[in-house]
């Protein structure tokens, strides 16, 4: 099952970006796709890691869109900083908390983190991510627990 | 027009990088600066492509965006196994890491 | 409807060049590494979507679309590992930043 899927995404992959379909450019192409798929099934019987992605598709679309608004607002923020007579930075190092029960929840709450300009993720533990922010203020607390919550939302219930 | 105006600007941004990368002072100002200068590379073939009327130079930025982050991570890497000051982790979790 | 795409594109790719040439600006102007790391990611986040979303609107629905989306996703995830990589490496050496709030959330760091 895991195969076909494989496969087909790597077929579609395969055609979108090569845009020339000769007999002889597909016969590579299909000998590329077969070449992986041995390959990531020899990967597989040597550790059995897989990505389960538990995300609800239309939630996470959501979330995405609100991401870029927040990329939009905090890059204007950075950009004041960068441009102004004396930049008012105000470094510091905060411990944030996060509630993403899955691997991939937890890596999209990081990279968001590091995503938006002036904050940036510099250490995963267990229960807390270790973030640096340019100019730091108590509203930088709320907004990244507000995030937090966004990201664990996109979850799959079912999953819990 | 427009390609032109934006290759000015994107070369512009890659000489102030290269300043950074000259001036240092520290190791990872310097990493940090060529993984920067990536980005404008990826960013700059794509709209000479563009300018050109050659899209197809996407392919190259695409490769050189696949070699720009395993490149740093690389530096990174053999620059943390040569344990620049306190190591705080065992080399099994730095292989989680990285 | 052309002209507004065109104006559109135009809008997106000057926009773009500004904030990679405020992030390269930063870059050189800010004190320290660490605040350096968030001029660069103004390049890395605001710079490349912009850009490549000008372009996108330039190529119209072509397979040159589908190549920017797929370049422009995979920046999206490589980007911030990156410059966490980085963060995470400076942190590890024990650089620690220049001019730090003194507040009862950062005491556990030092």
């Amino acid at each position: 099952m895991r195969a076909i899927t494989y496969t087909v995404l790597l077929a579609a992959l395969w055609l979108l970006w090569s845009g020339i379909y000769k007999p002889l450019l597909v016969s590579f192409g299909a000998g590329s796709v077969l070449l992986v798929l041995l390959i990531t099934h020899r990967m597989n019987r040597v550790d059995g890691d897989r990505l389960d992605i538990s995300l609800n598709p239309i939630r996470f679309i959501g979330y995405f869109l609100w991401l870029l608004k927040e990329i939009a607002v905090s890059n204007m923020n950075v950009t004041r900083v960068i441009l102004a007579g004396t930049m008012p930075i105000k470094q510091n190092l905060f411990r944030i908390p996060h509630t993403q029960k899955s691997d991939l929840g937890q890596v999209i709450f990081a990279n968001s983190i590091t995503l938006t300009p002036g904050t940036v993720t510099v250490e995963t533990e267990e229960n807390e991510f270790l973030v640096h922010a340019l100019s730091y203020s108590e509203d930088d607390l709320h907004s990244l627990a507000d995030m937090d919550r966004r990201v664990s939302a996109t979850e799959m219930k079912s999953n819990l | 027009m427009i390609y032109v105006v934006a290759i000015i600007g994107i070369l512009a941004a890659m000489a102030l990088v290269m300043i950074r990368l000259v001036k240092g002072p520290t190791l990872y100002d310097r990493v940090l600066a060529v993984n920067s200068f990536g980005t404008h590379t990826v960013l700059l073939i794509g709209v000479v492509g563009f300018w050109n009327g050659r899209p197809d130079f996407l392919d190259i930025a695409l490769l050189y965006a696949l070699i720009n982050f395993v490149g740093t991570i690389a530096v990174l890497k053999f620059f943390r196994y040569r344990a620049i000051g306190d190591v705080m982790w065992t080399p099994d979790q730095k292989e989680e890491e990285s | 409807m052309q002209d507004i795409l065109n104006i559109l594109s135009y809008v997106f790719l000057v926009s773009g060049t500004f904030f990679v040439v405020v992030g390269a600006i930063g870059t050189v102007r800010f004190p320290d590494f660490w605040a350096r790391l968030h001029a660069a990611s103004v390049t890395e986040s605001g710079g490349v979507i912009l850009i490549l979303a000008g372009l996108c609107l330039q190529a119209g629905w072509t397979l040159v679309t589908v190549k920017l989306i797929i370049i422009g996703l995979f920046l999206f995830i490589t980007g911030p590992t990156s410059t966490h990589a980085i963060a995470n490496a400076a942190l590890v050496s024990g650089l620690r930043p220049d001019t730090i709030v003194k507040n009862p959330t950062s005491d556990k760091v030092n």
